[in-house]
């Protein structure tokens, strides 16, 4: 185990890091919350979100890429830093089909809590209302295109966890969309399984197991006992169902 | 401003769906008098838009999704439509019977919900034009004015209001948009704690609710004639009854009247409703027009809601509100029964059948129960029924193998009320249309007529509480010669 004696300095407080450390898994060790959508703890770091852009010695890069290194000095809890967050929230909102008020994920969904956290009221921009299909075939599991946010985390844990490698994404652009590695382009013709990481590592309602639904009351959900910022898997995840 | 983000070169070739809905069509609820040759009123037409595109927008959304998804549904009484889709999809996940704490945690939420509605639509919106007088000026008919001039009623309605969606947010979770009750039962139970705290008020809630009894009670005495004779007119009635006839607001069987009273139906099976009531479309209207299948679509139609169940039942099982039912039906040799205004006496007498039953589930054990959810063989359609604040509501679903909804079907009280709101307007008219101009007058008391079965066609329309009113005149030719409106 490295000693850490090498620290940098976020937002004014020092932070300690082992070599080869993003600086968001640094934070998330001491406790310090950087927004996120497209990183997990644990996962292999993708950058393409964008929420997490801190500002590092002046210049804006991505937390959850970028290594720490000793003396830097980084922002996170700025004014422009959260309005750009909030608008590329907002963006993610008008993109998709993302309708709180009847979204099973409502209450444990990241991208929700992340919309209040930084204070979004309204979506702002024009909704798009792209035609986006669900895909009901599988027994156990639902997905809803209409709620993806293409953060590739199910992609990530289904090829690096669960070792199915049953997602990608295809397409480009606006057009960009998850697909299902199978002939048919079905769930059910996939070694899927609702207990599989891919499922629960969803932060939104795209993937879901099936017939959850409504079952946990409002005040019980996960947004309701923990706030976003307190970051742990557990926090951020479902646990898987032995039923 | 919504600010655009398009940046695709070629927009139109994106596909894209409304999602909306709900999509009101920004309007006004228009009525249309049409004459005949001596200029004397041969039929009313109320021109709602009613919600659509709603059953289309939920086929392939998962069933579970359903019952918080129909909430958008209706501004005032949301619940009822969550607790309709619920019932439709108990019995396509095999729950044919709830457990007793789903039961009847449904039903105190189903109770919050009439007592919330109930006094909102009186107070709120309908005792302002009954207190003030039907010619009073708009701006007094409000429950500001009534504030103002009477706050001990006007405190009590607010109060009365707040108690019922308190039950609302225990049982389902939020005031709206709750999600408590899920296909097969529900997601929570209820603390002693929580009831007793809720107990706590409901001797108050019990005694204003048979104050509010006597305000339509006195009115009726008062104004015995008006109140009698206004827009009133016979027809058939439906509603739900439990297997013993007593009054049930959340299950039972159908029963249907002839205007004569006599039963063409009883205790009829509601999963096969569409073979007792079949709906008729007609050119100028959005809103279907049912009716019932054994007397045919001239004279099978019926009214629904508190007047048609308080008559139609054969008790209240509870003891204050059968007191008030039975002078009710005394008074005045059954006067009342088929006035339009008398839906305001039943409705008050369902409020106190409300807080009382609200009183006997909270004291029952059965709510802090933890066996919530039942289920059994899945299927593939369900109907679920329940009587709503404004009358029956119906939610009919199929679903598909993979647990899709492929097709959904709504009637709603408004839907089942059309054609009796239409006679009632039509009556108003002819009461108080001379023959020549449309008047302020004439609009208000058109207004009154429709608000004793419909607070404000919020289902239609814009605000809760806004009735925007439009009234058109049309000669026996069908040229129109005359029109009026109003925004609020
Ligand atoms: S389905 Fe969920 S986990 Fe997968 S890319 Fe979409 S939002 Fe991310
Ligand atoms: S969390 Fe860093 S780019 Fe998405």
């Amino acid at each position: 185990m490295t000693e850490m004696t090498n620290t940098f300095t976020l937002d004014g407080k020092e932070i300690p890091f082992r070599e080869g450390e993003t600086i968001m898994a640094a934070a998330t060790a001491a406790g310090v919350y950087i927004p996120h959508l497209c990183h997990r703890p644990g996962f292999k770091p993708h950058g393409s979100c964008k929420l997490c852009t801190v500002n590092i010695d002046g210049r804006p890069s991505a937390a959850c890429t970028h290594l720490a290194a000793a003396g830097m000095r980084v922002e996170s809890e700025t004014e422009a830093l959260n309005a750009d967050r909030r608008a590329l929230t907002q963006m993610l909102f008008v993109e998709g089909n993302h309708i709180c008020p009847s979204c099973e994920k409502s209450g444990n969904c990241q991208l929700q809590a992340v919309a209040y956290h930084l204070g979004m009221s309204t979506p702002h921009f024009t909704h798009f209302y792209p035609a986006r299909d669900v895909d009901a075939s599988h027994p156990d599991v639902l997905l809803d295109r209409n709620r993806c946010i293409l953060c590739e985390l199910c992609v990530r844990a289904s090829r690096d966890v669960d070792g199915k490698n049953v997602f990608g994404i295809g397409g480009r652009g606006i057009r960009s969309r998850l697909i299902v590695n199978a002939a048919s382009g079905r769930l059910a013709d996939t070694g899927l399984a609702v207990t599989d990481r891919a499922v629960a590592v969803c932060p939104t309602g795209a993937l879901l197991r099936k017939r959850d639904g409504f079952s946990v009351p409002i005040g019980e959900r996960r947004y309701d006992r923990h706030t976003i910022s307190d970051v742990t898997t557990e926090t951020e995840e479902e646990r898987p169902r032995h039923d | 401003m919504p600010v655009s983000l398009e940046t695709a070169a070629d927009p139109e070739n994106l596909k894209r769906v409304v999602i909306e809905p709900v999509s009101r069509v920004e309007g006004h609820g228009k009525v249309t008098l049409l004459l005949d040759a001596d200029d004397r009123v041969r039929q009313a037409r109320l021109h709602i838009v009613e919600f659509r595109g709603f059953e289309k927008f939920i086929q392939g959304r998962p069933y579970w999704e359903v019952p918080v998804l129909v909430q958008r549904l209706c501004g005032i009484c949301p619940v009822s439509h969550h607790l309709a889709a619920s019932k439709a999809l108990d019995i396509i996940v095999g729950a044919r019977a709830l457990t007793p704490t789903a039961e009847k945690m449904r039903r105190l939420m189903h109770m919050g919900q009439i007592l919330q509605s109930h006094a909102l639509h009186f107070f709120h919106l309908a005792s302002p034009d009954l207190l003030f007088g039907f010619e009073a000026d708009v701006a007094e008919r409000n429950i500001a004015h009534l504030a103002a001039v009477a706050p001990e009623v006007a405190k009590k309605g607010v109060l009365l209001r707040k108690y019922g969606q308190e039950i609302i947010r225990h049982t389902a979770g939020k005031r709206i948009h709750g999600t408590g009750s899920v296909p097969g039962g529900v997601n929570k139970n209820l603390s002693r704690a929580e009831r007793a705290s809720l107990l706590g008020e409901i001797d108050a809630i019990i005694a204003w609710s048979r104050e509010a009894v006597d305000i339509v009670k006195r009115l009726f005495a008062e104004n015995a004639r008006l109140y009698e004779t206004f827009g009133r007119f016979e027809s058939g009635r439906l509603s739900l009854v439990r297997a013993d006839g007593a009054l049930d607001l959340y299950d039972g069987g159908l029963r249907a009247t002839d205007a004569a009273g006599a039963t063409l139906f009883d205790h009829a099976d509601y999963q096969r409703y569409y073979e007792l009531i079949h709906e008729e479309v007609k050119p100028w209207s959005y809103m279907k027009f049912p009716f019932l299948v054994e007397r045919g679509a001239e004279a099978g139609w019926y009214r629904v809601g508190p007047l048609a169940r308080v008559v139609h039942c054969d008790f209240i099982p509870t003891e204050l509100a059968e007191t008030e039912r039975r002078a009710l039906l005394d008074f005045d040799g059954g006067g009342a029964l088929s006035a339009p205004l008398g839906y305001h006496w039943a409705r008050m007498i369902e409020m106190l059948h409300a807080a009382e039953g609200i009183r006997e589930l909270l004291l029952d054990n059965d709510l802090s129960g933890d066996d919530l959810l039942a289920g059994g063989e899945r299927q593939l359609r369900g109907v679920g029924i329940i009587e709503a604040p404004r009358g029956t509501l119906i939610h009919h679903y199929r679903i598909n193998e993979d647990e899709q909804i492929v097709s959904a079907n709504l009637i709603v009280s408004t839907t089942h009320n059309n054609r009796a709101m239409n006679e009632a307007v039509c009556q108003v008219a002819r009461q108080y249309f001379d023959g020549r101009e449309l008047t302020e007058g004439l609009l208000n008391h058109i207004e009154i007529a429709i608000r004793a079965f419909d607070p404000c066609l919020s289902c239609a329309t814009h605000a809760l509480g806004k009735m925007p009113l439009e009234l058109e005149l049309r000669d026996a030719a069908g040229r129109r010669i005359g029109g009026l409106r109003r925004e609020t």
